[in-house]
């Protein structure tokens, strides 16, 4: 009951923000310089000319016109499409990320020495930008007859497993050890004690890696769909940034696009969250 | 050997030292003998740090002794623990969060691989049992902690053990709810000949549940002593107005403070008598 309560208000409080962040633009655009401006030789005032800075109004119109001129299906259709693509690409993504994270996680927790050995390489992962990586992973995938998106996925999954190997690790090793000696006191084994005992009071500590593996996963797809040239929707930002001089409000649709689907992603994990914690007791529901 | 075997438990020379080659180290037992018949209900009492968790842990094969060895139903402890001999009950209850009550009492039996439906009806009589049956599907976190507790010694009550390894069980219980409690353990071990070793601050619930009171001294932690109590097996509260057991009362608090007197003695003329 109190989550659903809790649910409603935080969409609430989502909405205000986005009023909040639009009065925002406006206010500046309507205050702030046409050309930008210069602190101590520095040009880091935006300008807030119509190119640069759009209404808010502009690119919410902008979404029922098409694409391109000459062509029927509006342009929000269009973006529906590409993020589509681009979401199922980010949950294969998040599946395959959690799952290798996962596994990882327990690897580390069951041998130390795995740990020690390990780590290292996984904080080190992701000090690799994604950038550099992605159009080596594409080159690399002419070499199988796979379909593209398949390494966009893998991409994707590179930037996910991180938050929940690293939360999995913390959660599955801070289990209360009055727990572990009452498992130890029934005779149960490693592996019995992990499935009945560590997992579940590592519950709290694993969600908050998942939310954030979340939105590394869309994030992976997105800057992967720009140096693979796979047609989602960051691929669609690109494009329509490019025609961003004639048509400034183009690529704010895509921008929506990304963050609808980030937002959509981001909601599974907190349904999942839902189920998970739906008889903890209240203190641990973050 | 044959008395071995007749032992439920046996401690023959049992030495726990902890952080052996550092600053920190602590003889938390020095070379301690106890034998526990079947059927009998001993009590290990004494001052705060004196090893009695640890004893209790080392029976239980939570612990390996430093020296010394010990025996359970005439195994060796990491057997017996292996093969369920004994059941435990910590000083907190330890209930898993997010299992509800029942669920919590069914755990040793899941892991025993007992079938659904008996695991759910075993667990039911358990709770019936602590007078919780009506809060079988509330979870743990919704019960006061002598509620839970209560849950915690259903939960090592499922398996029927023919051990029951206690430590501080009813700290946490208000003195009506402990009475209470008190007499249904002696009601329970008596139908099910359990044996149980049971860590106690509280001197009158020694020795109303004892057939022996063991008592302990700290720095190291030893046993300094033994009272046969023996109030029979017909107790119930009238007992605990009876002069024989004010006699015992009286004998344990002797003891204990024969033993604390002697470490004050010890401490003042800064001699070790050992
Ligand atoms: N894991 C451990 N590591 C180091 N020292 C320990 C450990 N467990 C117990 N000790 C020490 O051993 C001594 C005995 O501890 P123990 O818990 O057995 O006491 P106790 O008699 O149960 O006390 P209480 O009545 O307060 O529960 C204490 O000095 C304690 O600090
Ligand atoms: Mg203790």
């Amino acid at each position: 009951m109190s989550l659903a309560r809790r649910a409603a208000r935080r969409s609430l409080l989502f909405l205000v923000a986005l009023v909040l962040v639009a009065s925002m633009w406006e206010l500046y655009k309507l205050l702030g310089p046409e050309d930008g401006g210069e602190i101590f030789g520095w040009r880091i005032i935006p300008k807030t000319n119509d190119r640069a800075m759009p209404h808010t109004w502009e690119m919410v119109s902008r979404l029922g016109e098409p694409e391109v001129r000459g062509r029927d299906e509006p342009i929000w259709q269009a973006i529906l499409g590409y993020g589509w693509y681009t979401f199922r690409m980010a949950l294969v993504g998040l599946l395959v990320g959690t799952a290798f994270g996962t596994a990882l996680a327990v690897l580390m927790a069951r041998w130390r020495v795995v740990e020690r050995g390990l780590l290292p390489y996984v904080i080190a992962s992701q000090a690799i930008p994604l950038i550099a990586l992605a159009p080596q992973v594409a080159a690399l995938g002419g070499n199988w007859d796979l379909p593209k998106w398949m390494w966009v996925s893998t991409l994707s999954a590179f930037l996910a497993f991180f938050p929940v190997s690293v939360a999995t690790l913390r959660g599955l090793s801070s289990t209360p050890p009055i727990a572990l000696e009452l498992m130890e006191s029934y005779g149960a084994g490693w592996w019995r004690t992990l499935v009945t005992l560590r997992f579940p009071a590592a519950v709290p500590t694993i969600v908050p890696g998942l939310k954030l593996a979340a939105t590394a996963a869309v994030i992976g797809v997105i800057v992967s769909e720009i140096s693979t040239g796979v047609r989602g929707v960051g691929f669609a930002a690109l494009t329509y940034g490019q025609r961003a001089t004639s048509d400034p409000a183009q690529v704010y649709t895509a921008v929506f696009g990304a963050a609808l689907l980030g937002l959509i992603l981001f909601g599974l994990v907190v349904a999942l969250e839902m189920a998970l914690m739906r008889r903890r007791p209240a203190e641990a529901v973050s | 050997m044959v008395g071995e075997y007749a032992d439920v438990v046996l401690v023959d020379g049992a030495t726990m030292v902890f952080n052996a080659a550092k600053p920190n180290r602590v003889d938390a037992l020095v070379d301690v003998d106890l034998r526990v018949a079947p059927g009998d209900f001993v009590s290990l009492i004494g001052p705060s740090g004196c090893g009695k968790s640890t004893l209790l842990r080392l029976i239980a094969h939570l612990l390996e002794p430093t020296a010394g060895t010990l025996s359970v139903n005439g195994k060796s402890p990491d057997r017996a623990r292996r093969e369920g001999d004994y059941g435990m009950v910590f000083q907190q209850p330890g209930l898993f969060e997010w299992r509800s009550v029942r669920k919590n009492v069914e755990l040793p039996l899941e892991i025993d691989g007992w079938a659904r439906a008996r695991r759910a009806e075993r667990a039911v009589e358990m709770l019936e049992l602590v007078h919780l049956d009506e809060f079988a599907d509330h979870m743990p976190w919704e019960l006061s902690g002598g509620m839970q507790q209560r849950v915690a010694i259903a939960r090592a009550l499922a398996v029927q053990p023919a051990l029951l390894l206690m430590d501080e069980p009813f700290g946490a219980l208000d003195e009506m709810t402990r009475e209470h409690m008190q007499a249904e353990l002696l009601r329970i071990c008596a139908a099910e000949g359990t044996t149980v070793v049971f860590v106690t601050h509280s001197i009158p619930e020694a020795v109303y549940l004892s057939t022996r009171v063991v008592v302990m001294s700290a720095r190291p932690g030893r046993i300094t002593d033994e009272i046969a109590v023996g109030l029979g097996g017909d107790r119930n509260e009238d007992t605990r107005e009876d002069d024989e057991f004010f006699k015992r009362i009286t004998e344990v608090r002797e003891a204990l403070r024969a033993d604390r007197d002697g470490a004050d003695v010890r401490r003042v003329s800064g001699v070790e008598d050992r």
